[in-house]
């Protein structure tokens, strides 16, 4: 009776269905990275110099990390908190199937949203990359689905609304702050530089910024793999955390 | 005998500073069984433990034969948490399905679940936008699925009228005949009446396990509530 992936594709296609009822959220997931790349590229208009260039491809790696990180810890505190989660745990439903199947319908969500602010920068923005667009877009779903992980692990921490939210400047901005985009890593005081590596949005930010520059993919090859390692121990690392028995 | 479905013996449960079940031994034979008492005396810790979702200090829970919380009872027990744990997003087929999809059961099952709740006029619904009690109903229909041989189901009635809950426990009932055991908790000491069997609980322990009737002949009392406030005195 055991099939692999039937869990993981019944709460995938459910979160799905929950998104697609709620327009209002939908519309904002899709439509809010686009207006922000617009927003940066109108910036820097009368700028001298190429600074969207320089910063848009690190913002494209930000917004779906940020976004999904908040989606998904909201929607976790909401299925511990309406007794779903409880049912869950007591179904035959394996806990990194359940893990599995967020992770997978938000990277559906996050495959759109990036390709839709990769082709907004790309196109009407003329965003110069060097390297092939569509490792750009790779590179923005898997730091979706990092955030997502990230999310799902923290979220397992969080006992109110409050807190979770509060994650956010605890686990997120730090990594913005020293993920290179507001200095180069290089150039941080010994002891940032080393913690900033071991963020997974550094590598997600170098990853991008190569991608703007040149045209050669080994290194950012690297980084994805970097960037997919930490969000495949966080997804795992959920798995662990979601305890059945809680007291 | 063996034909329990349910044997806690020596149940330990400590939340927070609080030994919430502090040896607590019950039985649970098929048929309807309500658990009641007043709120905090620790129902929905038992349900919890029944279930295999409290995390318990001591003691055994035996269920259909297993230790509580197994994987092999996973697809044998439906369990109806306090919140409603349904989808208010999600129309009332929706939540069926997904739930059937995560047990392996098929639609015919879902087909079946909303009939026995009578909900079919409203199975194209959004759970958020259901009254009270039809939301209960869609919470039971997703305990239903797959035909589960014990239901567990931590006050499902409260907060609706007359007329819903005795539909309900007739839900109940009809469920039981079919060879089931029902484990119903509720606060509601009218309720007594409708069960089969009454666990009566105060401070985390079991004060009584009877039938209504002789719950009330033992105390002398005209009914459960009375009987109950008897109890709690004769221990005083
Ligand atoms: N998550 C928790 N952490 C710590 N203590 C808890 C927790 N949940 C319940 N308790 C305590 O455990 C005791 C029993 O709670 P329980 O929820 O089992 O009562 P109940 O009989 O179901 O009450 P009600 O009829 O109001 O639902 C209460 O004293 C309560 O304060
Ligand atoms: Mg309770």
């Amino acid at each position: 009776m055991r099939t692999p992936g039937r869990v993981a594709g019944a709460v995938a296609l459910r979160v799905l269905t929950q998104l697609r009822r709620d327009r209002r959220t939908l519309v904002m997931l899709l439509a809010l990275p686009c207006l922000l790349v617009v927003l940066l590229w109108w910036m820097f208009e009368d700028a001298p110099g190429s600074s969207f260039d320089r910063l848009g491809p690190g913002l494209l790696a930000l917004f779906p990390f940020v976004v999904m990180f908040l989606v998904t810890s909201v929607t976790m505190l909401r299925e511990r908190s309406s007794g779903t989660l409880e049912r869950l745990l007591t179904l035959p439903a394996g806990r990194l199937d359940l893990i599995l199947g967020y992770a997978l319908a938000f990277g559906v969500v996050a495959a759109v949203q990036s390709t839709l602010a990769v082709a907004v920068s790309v196109g009407p923005l003329g965003l110069d990359v060097a390297g092939p667009v569509w490792l750009l877009v790779v590179v923005a779903v898997a730091d979706a689905v990092l955030g997502t992980a990230l999310g799902l692990f923290v979220s397992a921490f969080a006992r109110t609304e409050f807190q979770a939210v509060q994650f956010l400047p605890a686990f997120v901005i730090p990594q913005i702050l020293l993920c290179g985009l507001l200095l180069p890593r290089e150039v941080l005081p010994s002891g940032l530089e080393e913690v900033s590596s071991v963020l997974p949005l550094s590598y997600a930010t170098d990853a991008m910024q190569t991608l703007s520059r040149s045209t050669a993919t080994g290194a950012v090859l690297a980084d994805l793999a970097v960037v997919v390692g930490f969000g495949a121990a966080c997804l795992a690392l959920g798995a662990a955390t979601l305890r059945r028995r809680t007291a | 005998m063996m034909n329990n479905t349910v044997e806690v013996r020596g149940l330990v449960v400590v939340r927070g500073r609080h030994r919430v079940l502090d040896g607590l031994d019950l039985d649970v034979a098929p048929g309807v069984t309500g658990l009641l008492g007043p709120s905090g005396c620790g129902k929905s810790t038992l349900l919890r433990s029944v279930v295999g979702v409290q995390r318990v200090a001591g003691g055994a829970v035996r269920v259909l034969g297993q230790d509580a919380g197994a994987a092999a009872l996973r697809r044998r027990v439906g369990y109806v948490t306090q919140a409603a744990s349904v989808y208010d997003d999600l129309t009332v087929a929706e939540n069926l399905r997904f739930f059937a999809r995560v047990l392996g059961v098929t639609r015919h099952d879902v087909e079946r679940a909303v009939e026995s709740v009578d909900l079919g006029e409203h199975r194209d619904q959004v759970v958020g936008r259901l009254s009270g009690g039809q939301r209960s109903r869609a919470s039971l229909a997703v305990a239903m699925l797959g035909e589960p041989d014990l239901l567990v189901l931590d006050e499902p009635t409260v907060g609706l009228d007359p007329v819903l809950r005795r539909d309900l426990w007739a839900v109940f009932h009809r469920i039981a005949d079919g060879g089931a055991t029902v484990l119903v908790s509720s606060h509601v000491m009218d309720e007594a009446e409708r069960c089969d069997r009454l666990l009566l609980m105060r401070d985390g322990a079991v004060l009584t396990d009877d039938t209504p009737d002789g719950v009330k002949r033992r105390t002398g009392a005209g009914d459960v509530e009375t009987a109950f406030l008897r109890l709690v005195e004769d221990l005083a």
